[in-house]
């Protein structure tokens, strides 16, 4: 029985650990969620540089060719920092439907910029919510028109995937036709936007079941998200934590108290089960193996409650002070809410989980 | 990171599964238990004739030194039989606390003739132990135990009551925590001893359980002696010697849920009928199929966390405090959910229903104990809030007074 993360992963992860304390600090987030900044520039060439973001991404397209184990770790220090950058919608998407859809051309021509943190990339591989439905995407064969659902980092992208019909659409968007509009979100440190496209040149990417290939791909984030989750429930337990040791009230440390302790217990033990969940997710993302649609759906329902539930009580048990907007509380509470929905939401994945269970039982 | 055996562990994996083959019945249906259709002695005398081969192969203490009867093996190999074990028609809860409690404080405080005495036999099956803490003025708070032990020349007279005691209606010795010393503040006033349980003077009583089982035993003392060689650990030590004993449970690794209780319930879900649909078709029902399957297999995967732990030679963490937590209720959440599936139906007897009826409603009504043995839902929650992450105990009133001042209010 090895059911944990080796001694060298675990090296990785403390590196990555000390360069997000060091730069994305609370300030630094902050000039993302103020519009002050796109992402956090310095956090997204570090993770690049030092080959945890493309830890995935096999040498022959730059990437650093370590694994999927070593990425999930990646993604658990990036949830706990709150790192504004990139990292879902160019690596967790667009690289991987790249790096599974693509064409040896299309991956030689886009893998390494998006390696070397020079090319951001996005992508929308379907989700089954809508709330506004826009103008559907149309692709004949040489060009993209139509508006695309709302696209992770979409503003800053160069390049997206589209999932059109069963097919994924690779195009350039810094190609003529293409309108971007940056909208306002709920996690600004996590910005979305919308793209139209007149007569864009496009092409589709080689693979025959995009559509297959976008599950798989999907499944893949989901895991990636949930090791996010667990990153930035763990800490802001640890926020709330520390707070109750530090706060006093009725002459007591509010740590002190049962309901409090109470509640805590009960973050820490949804938090552990959601890292149980995301570790075996890890385990077959890694190995690529058949479990990993239910793996990834009960890794995503179990981390995607944790953090919102770690996010809304860590509101909660700072009290008054918890609720300002110079406390980090709130955007741990908008990152919970962003990662929830980003690739489709808890209710969403957690029919997947039954369809897969019931499939199994069959 | 994968979920296979380290090549010595395979080994001994091998080692067990031949012995078990050529030595145990396996199990041939799921639910099928040791013993079935045999009365209780009978039952009894096949189960002591199955510890004794295991004892003599080893088995019944593998992390235990082989000079004193075990294989002196590790943690995980200890993992690795139970696993094995599993498959086999083997005795439950029969031998536990003898092997799990009672004899190790034997080994860890007993003078050599009483070890040489009593080891042995013990994990032979031959005579079989019970712990005896709890009280019913003491639960949760085990330190408020009333029980008196009173000198007596080179022995103690006992008088008391305990509660809670599995196996004592066929037990032979027990470890009893008693009150030596009433004007001591409460911890400090234990001491611990052997006591004889067919000895003049211990009256034994089934606890009749909600479940319409009886597991457990009230156990009462009158005027019992206990020979003072009979003392396990220091007079005053009781409460550090329980603690010992108590600490055997932190290398075990957590609450026990079994891993198919979603196909339970998919199986019921494809014969119930809910708004004149088949009930897995409908989504609220699948949802909670979804939530069955979380449960279980997120205790599950903790459990094997703790187990790479035991692998690696090490201590499982303190993520294993919750998985008894998480087990107990989800047991009675998923069992409640089952019964549901079937409406009014779903409220008769399960000899009246069949299937897998008797297990599911077996589940359901040994949920409430299982959230309660062994620290109840709110104890495990402070265990997780203080020792794991660090907050602070809750205010007492009853450090540093002696015992005899509390026992008035």
């Amino acid at each position: 029985m090895n059911f944990d993360f080796s001694d060298d992963q675990r090296l990785l992860q403390d590196a990555v650990r000390s360069m997000l304390a060091e730069n994305s600090t609370s300030q630094a987030v902050r000039e993302v969620l103020e519009g002050r900044a796109t992402h956090c520039a310095k956090v997204w060439h570090n993770l690049n540089e030092m080959g945890a973001a493309t830890a995935a991404l096999p040498e022959a397209y730059g990437g650093a060719g370590l694994g999927y184990l070593e990425l999930c770790l990646v993604a658990e220090e990036a949830g706990r920092h709150l790192a504004a950058v990139p990292l879902s919608s160019s690596i967790y998407l667009a690289a991987e439907a790249l790096l599974r859809a693509g064409s040896d051309a299309q991956k030689q021509r886009w893998l390494p910029g998006i390696a070397q943190g020079e090319v951001i990339a996005t992508a929308a591989l379907g989700g089954s919510e809508r709330y506004r439905t826009p103008q559907p995407l149309a692709f004949d064969g040489q060009c993209l028109d139509g508006t695309s659902p709302v696209l992770l980092d979409g503003a800053i992208a160069q390049l997206a995937v589209l999932q059109v019909g069963a097919d994924l659409i690779l195009v350039d968007l810094n190609g003529p036709g293409v309108k971007r509009t940056a909208l306002p979100t709920v996690d600004p440190t996590r910005p979305l936007a919308q793209i139209e496209f007149t007569a864009t040149p496009a092409e589709r990417l080689a693979a025959a079941d995009g559509a297959a290939v976008a599950r798989r791909v999907r499944d893949g984030a989901a895991v990636l998200l949930a090791f996010e989750q667990v990153g930035g429930a763990a800490r802001i337990l640890e926020l709330a934590r520390d707070y109750s040791l530090e706060r006093k009230a009725f002459g007591r440390q509010i740590g002190s108290f049962q309901a409090l302790k109470h509640k805590m217990a009960d973050i820490y033990t949804r938090i552990e089960l959601a890292r149980a969940h995301a570790y075996y997710g890890a385990w077959a993302l890694a190995s690529d193996a058949p479990e990993l649609p239910r793996a990834a759906a009960a890794a995503r329902v179990a981390a995607t409650r944790a953090f919102l539930f770690a996010a809304e009580e860590g509101i909660e048990l700072h009290g008054g002070i918890g609720f300002t907007w110079e406390m980090d509380c709130h955007l741990y509470y908008r990152r919970a809410r962003h990662l929830a929905q980003v690739i489709g939401s808890e209710h969403a994945w957690r029919a997947r989980l039954a369809d897969e269970l019931i499939k199994e039982a069959a | 990171m994968d979920f296979k055996d380290t090549p010595e562990e395979a080994a001994f994996r091998e080692a067990v599964r031949a012995w078990l083959a050529a030595n145990g019945q396996r199990r041939t249906r799921a639910d099928e238990v040791f013993g079935e259709g045999l009365d209780e002695a009978a039952k009894l005398a096949r189960a002591k004739a199955w510890q004794a081969k295991k004892a003599a192969a080893g088995y019944a203490a593998i992390t235990w030194p082989r000079e004193a009867g075990g294989l002196g093996g590790t943690a995980m190999q200890q993992v690795i039989y139970q696993q094995e074990e599993a498959a086999y028609l083997v005795p439950q809860m029969i031998f536990e606390v003898s092997i799990g409690m009672g004899l190790p404080t034997v080994l860890r405080w007993a003078a050599p003739e009483l070890k040489a005495r009593f080891l042995r036999p013990g994990l032979a099956g031959e005579e079989i132990w019970c712990q005896l803490f709890s009280e019913p003025g003491a639960g949760s708070d085990t330190g408020a135990v009333r029980t008196r032990a009173v000198r007596d020349g080179d022995a103690w007279v006992v008088n008391g009551q305990k509660v809670w005691t599995s196996s004592a209606h066929f037990g032979d010795y027990g470890i009893l925590l008693a009150r030596t010393d009433r004007d001591k503040p409460k911890q400090e006033g234990l001491t611990m001893f052997i006591v004889d349980l067919k000895a003049p003077g211990v009256e034994i009583r089934p606890i009749h359980q909600m479940s319409g089982d009886s597991d457990f035993n009230e156990v009462f003392f009158t005027d019992v002696r206990i020979p003072d060689q009979y003392r396990l650990g220091p007079e005053g030590g009781g409460w550090k010697v329980m603690l010992s004993t108590l600490m055997q449970e932190r290398l075990s690794v957590g609450g026990n849920l079994p891993t198919d209780l979603h196909v339970h319930l998919i199986d019921l879900a494809r014969t119930c009928t809910w708004d004149e649909r088949p009930a897995i078709e409908d989504a609220r029902v699948r949802a909670r199929i979804a939530d069955a399957y979380l449960d279980q297999q997120g205790v599950a995967l903790i459990i094997s966390r703790g187990l790479t732990a035991l692998s690696k030679g090490k201590t499982p963490g303190p993520e294993m405090s919750v998985t008894k937590l998480v087990a107990a209720k989800a047991m009675q959440d998923i069992s409640s959910f089952a019964m549901e599936l079937a409406g009014t139906e779903g409220l008769l007897g399960a000899d009246a229903l069949g299937g897998d009826w008797p297990y599911l409603q077996r589940l359901w009504l040994g949920s409430p104990g299982a959230r309660i043995a062994g620290g109840t839902d709110e104890v495990l929650r402070n265990v997780i809030a203080e020792r794991v992450l660090g907050l602070p105990g809750e205010l007492r009133t009853d450090r540093n007074v002696p015992f005899r001042d509390l026992d008035r209010t």
